[in-house]
């Protein structure tokens, strides 16, 4: 019982805890204050796998920016609303049993397959935020800047989306 | 005992099919993109778990999670403006009532 695995234990539990019970609440503000604290832990399973700008990152756009964005689309829609799920129930089952199907197909794949090792040393070379940011700017510095240009196309495509219609200024 | 990958890929296995279930159930328009995030999230653990514990471990698992989050945050803006257009002509954030296209 090493510190690594107590540390991981405790986030992957918050982690899936977080989703079942997005999944099993019927107030929809709840669901998206559980969906947080997913996020939050999801960047704790990010900085204990030696990802450290990845994690803050994680905090930053998905704790900080994409919750709260929810929330205020929740806001501006229904404020008290809540979902019970669907009213079919058969729906429910066939999603379940597609879900419970995709999940043992998988399951039975990870554990089949054989995962070689990395030679040692050769994961203590790439943890460093320094060599993150030389790779973004030399090899990955085309797919950098077409995400900023995708940025800006998605800021001003919602503005427009979400203006008023007929609203000529 | 120790962590090895197959625990992360077991985490994200779950997150994907617990995203995939909600996404598939839930009716309000809101949870449904929460729950495509959800998703997202757990291919991200995937991505990063294989920069560290795989053959070749290289920094480009987590340059491509960055790109995901990226995306993925404009996908979240768009979605969540189509969404209020949508409730302002139709006063409903139901995906089952959503159906204008169908008649």
């Amino acid at each position: 019982m090493t510190g690594e695995f107590l540390a991981f234990f405790i986030l992957s539990l918050l982690t899936i805890g977080g989703a079942v019970f997005m999944i099993s609440f019927t107030r929809v503000v709840h669901m998206v204050i559980s969906l947080g604290i997913t996020f939050i832990s999801i960047a704790g399973l990010f900085v204990l796998l030696g990802a450290e700008f990845v994690g803050v990152a994680q905090v930053l756009v998905y704790s900080g920016a994409i919750s709260i964005l929810m929330l205020f689309g929740i806001m501006l829609t229904k404020h008290n609303a809540s979902d019970e799920g669907t009213g079919r129930s058969w729906k429910n089952i066939f999603s379940l049993v597609f879900v419970a199907g995709l999940f043992g197909l998988m399951f039975w794949g990870i554990q089949k397959t054989v995962w070689t090792a990395p030679p040692e040393g050769a994961a203590a070379q790439t943890a460093s935020v320094k060599q993150l940011g030389v790779e973004i700017f030399t090899k990955y510095v085309i797919p950098f800047e077409l995400v900023s240009v995708l940025l800006l196309v998605a800021l001003v495509g919602a503005i427009i989306m979400a203006k008023k219609e007929g609203d000529s200024e | 005992m120790s962590v090895n990958i197959t625990s992360y890929l077991l985490v994200a296995l779950i997150l994907f099919c617990v995203g995939l279930y909600g996404a598939l159930t839930k009716r309000n328009a809101v949870i449904v993109l929460l729950s495509i995030e959800l998703m997202l999230n757990a291919v991200n653990i995937n991505l990063v778990a294989f920069a560290k514990y795989g053959l070749f471990p290289a920094v480009t698992g987590q340059i491509f999670t960055l790109f995901t989050m990226t995306v993925a945050a404009a996908e979240v803006a768009v979605g969540l403006a189509i969404l209020i257009a949508l409730y302002r002509n139709k006063e409903t954030v139901n995906v089952d009532e959503m159906d204008s296209m169908k008649r």
